[in-house]
């Protein structure tokens, strides 16, 4: 084994690659967990992304194409749910559950003809000045446009919901959605518009999986990425700032692991996949130890459902 | 518009009918589906429910295959209806199924090949121990910690399979195996052989205890006070803390006992049908029975009939994979409609719904 074959600044330029999938995904969910839905079809979205935006960007050519369609895609799928949980008042622990096992069949169906097939090429875009800065430039200003926008979005995400109106009343929404609908903003179409925003951004993630980071579609690629997305959002105490950094923890120790097993490092394969999920588990229970700061942030309405009764 | 006036009480009728409705309906959209994938749509369902039940070439076959494979969903769905029911989601049964077969195949085979008519049993008991302790780490974190069930459940499937894979390459490979992945086969070790009762068929123990549980199940959630005790904590938390109960020995109690029932179908399968821990040893009962378990209203009897009903779909799907060429996601998406459908339709069940506007 010999670790200075590890390239550090390759290495955290690679983590990023590897941790945005989570980080749009989990964004996404953070906004409709906000908004009071616990959407647990994370993964179903997100490899209905992963299919839909491989198949329109090997058809079409470009990548960028690709990402869109993978947006579109993961949204399409997320109204089947807002109708369910929102329309005919389903349980959304189950009907999130309904989610994932219904993309999953859909994405295995759709990709069964493009297995093996390359994905066209993203570009890389570099910040002038800032990517000769020697070690950082690597880092962080050599990347491709998705990984500059799911930045963007943490951003306008923190922003949005501490510095907007809109912002406040959905989070009125997800904290107490009789008092909001009393005040007269409409519960319904809220949840509905976070829930999109929740799945394009799944859709975004699974898109950006299959034609940047692996990048090539197998059935089941997402490999609970959607499931440790939601973790994230846990983790995060629902803060957007917080999710990045847990995001980029986590891409961090998945990287790392590949790594290892790349350079042939004397631990069973078998027990460096294991990782990225106890590494999960193990945040849940970190999080959970600091009770003081543990639950705040959880939105008081999270996975109950709306009924008007006046 | 509509508007919703919630039932006082729930619609037996209509709760019966739901997955009566759900599974028409299923069978409709399923219908389109296929038609879209350039299969026959009256032929492929025809194919999954009708012929492994009726057409004299495959039903001797097919019908004791339902019994097979229904065995393992009906006894996972009977353990997490129960956790459902208190509002505790163990999803990651998968997990337990598979960490029971490896408990109890990795006694067995410690042993071999010793004969003696204690292995078997034991093995049993160390599959059911296998599945308990898996699912007994989601419990503790969530009773210890209140950290979520779901979540910590479900990452240790992925956790598990990797283990699977750890044991069919490492250490449970058949050393006789000529360095090919999986164990010795346990249907050649009589001891620990899960041997079908009924010769020819394949029909094996495990089919048999799905049916005694149903029963146990039934006594357990209508006849004893655990039952009403496990209703009450999910329907009210606050009644259930009034009235001195301990949710979170309950919540213990629903997730190591779903973990258990898991364990107990991992091993039976293993020694059974499967024959031996290889890397594709889970198929995926874990999760559909999470299908079934809601098919079947989160009642064992409904839980049996939902059971047959969705190894009724395993069974016809690979007649038409094998005969009409559909592809095997078709029958998992199926499976995710159902579901659906279902969900939706409570939707009947728990409100009137009412014409506005005319008052």
């Amino acid at each position: 084994m010999d670790l200075s074959e590890i390239n550090f600044a390759v290495l955290v330029a690679s983590l990023i690659v590897a941790s945005t999938p989570l980080v749009l995904a989990a964004l996404g969910e953070l906004i409709a967990e906000k908004a009071g839905v616990l959407n647990l079809g994370v993964e179903g979205m997100m490899i209905i992304g992963a299919v839909s935006g491989f198949i329109v960007g090997v058809e079409t050519g470009s990548a960028y194409v690709g990402i869109i369609a993978a947006a579109v895609a993961g949204a399409l799928l997320s109204l089947l749910f807002s109708f369910i949980i929102l329309i005919m008042q389903a349980n959304q622990v189950a009907s999130g559950l309904a989610l994932t096992i219904f993309g999953l069949g859909i994405a295995a169906l759709m990709g069964h003809p493009y297995t093996g097939i390359k994905s066209p090429q993203i570009s890389t875009i570099s910040i002038p000045i800032l990517n000769e800065i020697p070690i950082l430039g690597t880092m962080f200003f050599q990347h491709d446009l998705v990984v500059y926008l799911s930045l963007i979005s943490v951003l306008t995400v923190w922003y949005f919901l501490t510095r907007t109106r809109a912002g406040l009343i959905l989070r009125s929404v997800g904290e107490d959605h009789n008092v909001a609908h009393s005040l007269g903003y409409r519960v319904k179409t809220i949840r509905f518009l976070a829930i999109t925003f929740g799945g394009a951004m799944a859709g975004v993630g699974g898109g950006y999986l299959s034609l940047v980071r692996v990048p090539q579609w197998t059935e089941g690629m997402t490999a609970g990425a959607g499931w440790i997305a939601l973790a994230l959002v846990v983790f995060s105490g629902w803060r957007p700032f917080r999710l990045l950094v847990g995001a980029y923890i986590f891409g961090g120790i998945t990287i790392l692991q590949l790594n290892l097993q790349a350079i042939g490092v004397n631990i069973n394969i078998a027990v460096l996949s294991m990782a990225p999920y106890l590494a999960t588990i193990l945040a849940l229970v970190v999080i959970s130890m600091s009770r003081f700061r543990g639950n705040r942030g959880a939105p008081g309405c999270l996975g109950t459902s709306f009924v008007k009764t006046t | 518009m509509f508007k919703l006036i919630p039932r006082e009480n729930v619609s037996p009728v209509l709760s019966l009918l739901g997955p009566l409705f759900s599974v028409g309906f299923t069978m409709l959209i399923g219908g389109v589906l296929f038609y879209f994938l350039g299969v026959d749509p009256f032929a492929a369902i025809k194919m999954i429910f009708w012929d492994p039940l009726m057409s004299e070439t495959f039903s001797t076959y097919s019908i004791p295959q339902i019994f097979i494979k229904g065995a393992p969903l009906i006894l996972i769905a009977l353990g997490l209806s129960v956790g459902f029911k208190a509002n505790v989601w163990n999803i990651g049964a998968e997990g337990q199924y598979i960490m029971g077969a490896i408990f109890g195949a990795s006694f067995a085979l410690s042993l071999y090949p010793l004969e003696s008519i204690f292995i078997f049993p034991t093995m049993v008991l160390m599959g059911i121990l296998g599945g308990s302790l898996w699912s007994m780490i989601p419990a503790l974190l969530k009773v210890k910690l209140n950290v979520n069930e779901i979540l910590v459940s479900l990452m240790l499937v992925y956790v598990a399979e990797q283990i699977l894979a750890l044991a069919s390459l490492g250490f449970l490979r058949n050393p006789d195996g000529a360095g090919f992945p999986g164990s010795r086969n346990l249907s050649q070790y009589s001891s620990a052989s899960n041997s079908e009762l009924i010769v020819g068929t394949g029909i094996h123990l495990g089919v048999l205890l799905s049916l005694l549980m149903v029963v146990f199940f039934y006594v357990l959630l209508f006849r004893h006070s655990l039952g009403f005790k496990i209703k009450l904590l999910g329907n009210s938390p606050k009644a259930s803390g009034f009235s001195g109960d301990n949710p979170n020995k309950l919540i213990f109690l629903c997730l190591t006992l779903s973990g258990s029932l898991a364990g107990l179908a991992g091993i039976m399968e293993v020694a059974g049908p499967a024959g031996q821990i290889n890397i594709d040893f889970n198929v995926g009962y874990g999760f559909t029975a999470i299908i079934v378990a809601f098919l079947g209203r989160l009642n064992p009897i409904g839980i049996f009939f939902a059971g047959i009903v969705m190894a009724l779909t395993y069974v016809g799907g690979e007649l038409t994979q094998f005969m009409l060429n559909l592809p095997a996601a078709a029958i998992q998406v199926f499976q995710g409609m159902l579901l659906f459908f279902l969900l939706s339709f409570d939707l009947f069940v728990h409100y009137k719904i009412k014409l506005k506007g005319n008052k």
